[in-house]
């Protein structure tokens, strides 16, 4: 029997073979981990090594390359924890920190897309909640096959109902993220998680297992088969499996999440944590069990010891390689001191929360699991917790040059007032840049009262504490098109658009999540888009002087041949002084003065103008320019605290026309603007570190004189007022006909 | 072991949107002979004794305390064969 | 004034309403659902959330808890209580209230800024309001859909016992367009919309909620002076 396969067995028929290659290991890696432990595995440590040594779990691919992330001193200096432990923490103030992650969830969802993006949702919540913090707030950054696409009306509503039904029953206010399609997404949905949690300094806790007699105990939901699917090869390994003629249940490959459990856990943690009864704590996600043991014991200074019957299970007929694989949903594993395990458990019992002593840390540097009796695994954990470490071959793609060569600049372009006119309404109604609330209308923005700012505005904001008004804002971008021009540039684009996103609500941005989003690691060409998007993250992020605190990669990400653009998703974190002096997009207030921030230059490769017009990807995507967009963030930051702005709203995909447009329609009222250059240029050109902003009437002197202080170039474009979005000698369109053009396009398509 | 079926929908003259949602799936797939559906729950309930008629007076009475909401649903059960 | 805030396993917006309580004047007193104890509080409020996950019904599983056994008869002899969303829905199936809550016509959840008009400006909730106000309230749910029987809706109506009414098509698909409903004493008020988060324009559509808040301590005032 598989489930008999114990240490002794192992090491005394080292001949048996290993469906080692049907778990996802190669050859190498099956010859490495014979060699680490002188024997052939169990099938109990075959299986955990397979997970734990994963892409997902190990990162073997792409490592190398994010060593470069690793934070210097300048930006160092706010971290609390960095890359390795669960999610990093930065200091905001006051005694307060903050932890934020973002995660990708993206195979699960396009195979069940409610419960894929739900338990998503619930896997980095549980991540946030393991570093001591409460989660306050989440985000998604979602991207789809076309809007039309017959299989984007299968997963969108899917992924969006499921994000919203656990979400909304964990109590986790949604403030924001990004929705985008593009065919290169088709059968690789992005549905990338993000969660932001708050605690003072003192909570931080730790995902190690120290101190040997501490126990180790399980809690949360029961262990059943939910994901184990590909475990089931090893009950029909020639060794053992089904001997004794049991019929096996079917083994899902797709996990069921349980928002309602997991608020029951979040309390309990919390309170848990408040009351001191915890040594060390990680959670439970990917590879369930093998990774919490594993990665507990190998931070902590010696071993473990664990008795696998002990672990409650849903399904009594699991193997224990089902169990350590089982990816069961809402488990939190604990390190307790003897003396505060009845109170724990006390704990545990109020909320509801089962719990169960399955182990104990030990001195001797090994973790060793025992099934009925016999020892199924005994391994260093240290190197399963490890993994190997790649470095792929990478080479810079074929079709590089020739799509670079290809640029924008010889498209047709609308010359007249009423092209231009028709160009910006396409542009204001195609899927990218329409109203998304067919979407964020089914997510909670109000629970917890603390959500300044939401959908759909720039960034989101949330108030931290009542009494001082400190607050914290977030704020998720990616390009897929910029980035498969030049990975390099275009990362550092998406940097530049959360951190500026972030600035635009007038907070000051501290700190960077990331989650990679690239096709297969085996292609040369996907590594090179891969390190050159890393080194460009590396390289802004220190130009910026903010750290990089931790993230999340997702690789194979294609179907076939095709993989997805490279879409590295990059979330920020800024922190706000006072949060009732936040800036927002609409336009409040008629008769203030319209300003564009920033300069304006011929650049449309990867734009949203050639990419609804054209259909065309070709060139070079705008140049970012990392010390104006750090200039410009401290002049919004100023002009936030002197109250010197009614409004604000970036520049991002479809320029200017956008930016315009939409400061209208939320602030419900229209502008009368004149265009300073070629109308077309300014209207569609995606430059970078600009803003248009409405300034406060009375102030604008002030306001200019602060521009030419930051070193940010102020052009004067008009003034708000009327129900029309007036340009001058070119066009107008009433606010009603924006307004429909805008909020159409979505709900015609999936409601 | 015995168990028992209840069966739980919503009273006729309360709106079943999702019914509606259900039938207008299942005309798109090509059923047109599916002129209405309506949507409600079963529950399975083992006893640890049989299903006789205290039984099932017992679960007739837990039926309408707590598996239905008598305001908008109604419920008729029996024993498992 | 003590106003007791309940929560249930799942509950999500008790700190909100805790909070609106404190806007208001008042001192919000946690009350555990597994507790037979009201702790002498001269208020409840069933705050709003997904109450044991919305398993079998929303609200279902809540109305069998120790607390609202001593919740219910404090009520029927006159303990104001206002039950928002799931408190609402709590306060249906606990026969608090007539009808009950069903799936959004939409059958998607919706969260939206919803003009409401107060309907009833007499109940221990409404007095600070003027009959006929529009308020600006967050919607948020997914099940906030009032249905009663014809007969029960017309002496709603007749009685003056519809609250709150949707100012325009209810979202929901509710009965007659009814966003909150009281009970013939008018102390006990149930309603879909959130006013514990519209009682300040810096993290809600206005501050429009806070008179269901600061009505309540308006009364208890008055009836102990």
């Amino acid at each position: 029997m598989s489930d008999k396969d114990t240490v002794e067995v192992a090491a005394a028929t080292p001949e048996q073979p290993q469906p080692f290659e049907e778990l996802g290991l190669t050859k190498d890696e099956y010859a490495k981990i014979r060699d680490i432990l002188g024997r052939r595995p169990t099938a109990a440590e075959l299986a955990l090594y397979s997970v734990m040594w994963s892409e997902h779990c190990s990162y073997k691919s792409s490592k190398v390359h994010l060593r470069r992330l690793a934070p210097n001193e300048e930006q160092s200096g706010q971290l609390l924890a960095g890359i390795g432990a669960n999610a990093g923490v930065v200091d905001i103030g006051q005694g307060y920190a903050v932890t934020f992650k973002i995660e990708s969830h993206n195979h699960p969802s396009f195979v069940e897309p409610h419960q894929g993006a739900a338990t998503g949702v619930g896997g980095i919540v549980r991540d946030i909640l393991a570093m001591g913090a409460r989660p306050v707030a989440v985000m998604d950054a979602l991207r789809f096959g076309p809007a039309d696409a017959h299989d984007t009306a299968r997963v969108l509503p899917g992924v969006v109902s499921g994000i919203s039904f656990y979400g909304n029953c964990l109590g986790l206010p949604n403030i924001g993220g990004e929705l985008a399609f593009d065919p290169c997404y088709a059968g690789n949905p992005l549905i990338n998680a993000l969660c932001v949690g708050v605690m003072r300094h003192a909570d931080l806790q730790a995902a190690v297992a120290s101190g040997p007699g501490n126990k180790v105990v399980l809690f949360g939901s029961r262990t059943g088969p939910d994901g184990v699917g590909g475990a089931s090869v090893l009950a029909s390994a020639t060794f053992g499996g089904d001997g004794d003629g049991r019929a096996r249940a079917k083994r899902p490959s797709v996990q069921v999440g349980d928002p309602f459990l997991e608020k029951l856990l979040v309390e309990c943690c919390l309170e848990l944590y408040a009351s001191g009864l915890i040594e060390g704590i990680q959670d439970l996600g990917a590879a369930g069990i093998a990774c919490a043991t594993t990665e507990l014991a190998a931070g902590g200074d010696g071993g473990m010891r664990v008795t696998l019957d002990d672990v409650p299970l849903r399904d009594p007929s699991l193997t224990p390689a089902e169990i350590l694989m089982s990816e069961s949903q809402e488990r939190m594993m604990a390190v307790v001191r003897p003396d505060n395990i009845e109170a724990f458990l006390r704990v545990c019992a109020k909320w509801d929360v089962e719990a169960t002593v399955i182990g104990e840390v030990t001195g001797d540097g090994t973790l060793t699991m025992t099934w009925r009796g016999g020892t199924v695994v005994q391994i260093p954990p240290r190197t399963a917790a490890d993994g190997p470490v790649y470095q792929r071959p990478m080479a810079r793609p074929a079709d590089l040059d020739a799509l670079q060569a290809a640029a924008p600049g010889g498209l047709d372009r609308p010359k007249d007032g009423p092209a231009l006119r028709a160009a910006v309404l396409a542009l204001l109604g195609s899927a990218d840049e329409a109203d998304k609330s067919w979407v964020t209308a089914q997510y909670d923005h109000y629970v917890r009262g603390n959500t300044v700012l939401a959908m759909p505005e720039d960034g989101g904001l949330l108030r931290i504490d009542e009494r001082t008004q400190l607050g914290i804002a977030l704020a998720t971008d990616g390009n897929g098109r910029y980035c498969r021009l030049d990975p390099y540039q275009g990362t550092q684009l998406a940097l530049s658009e959360a951190y500026r996103n972030v600035a635009m609500t007038g907070a000051s941005p501290v700190a960077v999540t990331n989650c990679l989003n690239f096709g297969s690691p085996e292609d040369p060409a996907v590594m090179w888009q891969l390190a050159e998007a890393v080194r460009g993250l590396a390289d802004a992020c220190a130009a910026l002087g903010i750290p990089v605190t931790g993230g999340n990669v997702s690789l194979y990400n294609q179907t076939g041949t095709n993989a997805i653009h490279p879409t590295p998703v990059i979330g920020v974190l800024g922190v706000h002084d006072d949060v009732r002096r936040r800036l927002a997009a609409g336009f409040t207030e008629d008769a203030a003065q319209v300003v564009l921030l920033g300069e304006t230059r011929e650049e449309f490769g990867g734009s949203a103008w050639a990419h609804v017009t054209h259909g065309h990807l070709g060139g070079h995507p705008p140049a970012a320019d990392l010390d104006a967009e750090r200039r410009l963030a401290d002049l919004m930051s100023a002009a936030a605290q002197e109250s010197l702005l009614s409004s604000a709203h970036d520049l991002s995909t479809g320029g200017l026309s956008i930016a315009l447009a939409e400061s209208c329609i939320r602030g419900g009222r229209g502008c009368r603007v004149r265009l300073p250059g070629d109308p077309f240029t300014d209207l569609f050109s995606e430059s970078a570190a600009r803003a248009v902003v409405s300034v406060t009437p009375g102030r604008e002197a002030e306001f200019a004189a602060l521009c030419a202080a930051n070193e940010i170039p102020a052009t004067v474009l008009g003034t708000t007022g009327g129900q029309t979005l007036a340009v001058e000698a070119t066009f107008e369109v009433s606010l009603d006909e924006l307004r429909r053009v805008w909020q159409g396009t979505l709900p015609a398509l999936f409601s | 072991m015995a168990r028992v079926i209840v069966d739980v929908m919503l009273k006729p003259e309360i709106h079943d949107p999702q019914g509606e949602a259900v039938l207008s799936a299942t005309r798109r797939l090509g059923f047109g002979g599916v002129t209405g559906v309506r949507q409600g729950k079963r529950f399975e309930l083992e006893l640890d004794g049989p299903a006789d008629s205290a039984a099932l007076a017992a679960i007739e009475e837990l039926a309408r305390e707590l598996l239905a909401n008598p305001v908008i649903e109604e419920f008729s059960l029996h024993p498992a064969e | 004034m003590r106003i007791g805030v309940v929560t249930f396993p799942g509950s999500l917006d008790d700190t909100d309403a805790a909070r609106a309580v404190r806007y208001a004047g008042a001192e919000a007193v946690p009350l555990w659902h597994a507790d037979r104890d009201l702790r002498g509080v001269d208020a409840v409020i069933l705050p709003g959330g997904f109450s044991y996950g919305d398993y079998l019904r929303c609200g279902a599983i809540a109305r069998f808890s120790p607390v609202m056994a001593e919740l219910v008869p404090a009520a029927k002899a006159g303990l104001p209580v206002l039950g928002i969303c799931n408190g609402f829905q709590i306060l249906c199936e606990a026969h608090l209230l007539p009808g009950a809550l069903t799936r959004n016509a939409g059958l998607r959840f919706i969260t939206r800024d919803v003009p409401l008009t107060v309907a009833n400006a007499s109940t221990a909730w409404t007095n600070g309001y003027e009959s006929g106000q529009q308020l600006l309230v967050p919607l948020k749910s997914g099940e906030g859909a009032y249905a009663a029987g014809p007969a029960t809706l017309d002496e709603l109506e007749r009685t003056g016992r519809v609250v709150v009414r949707y100012a325009g098509a209810a979202p929901n698909g509710a009965a007659r367009g009814i966003a909150g409903i009281c009970d013939e004493a008018g102390t006990v008020v149930g309603l879909m919309p959130h006013p514990e988060h519209a009682i300040d324009p810096l993290t809600g559509p206005s501050a429009d909620g806070l008179g269901f808040f600061t009505s309540v301590v308006t009364a208890f005032a008055g009836a102990r002076g």
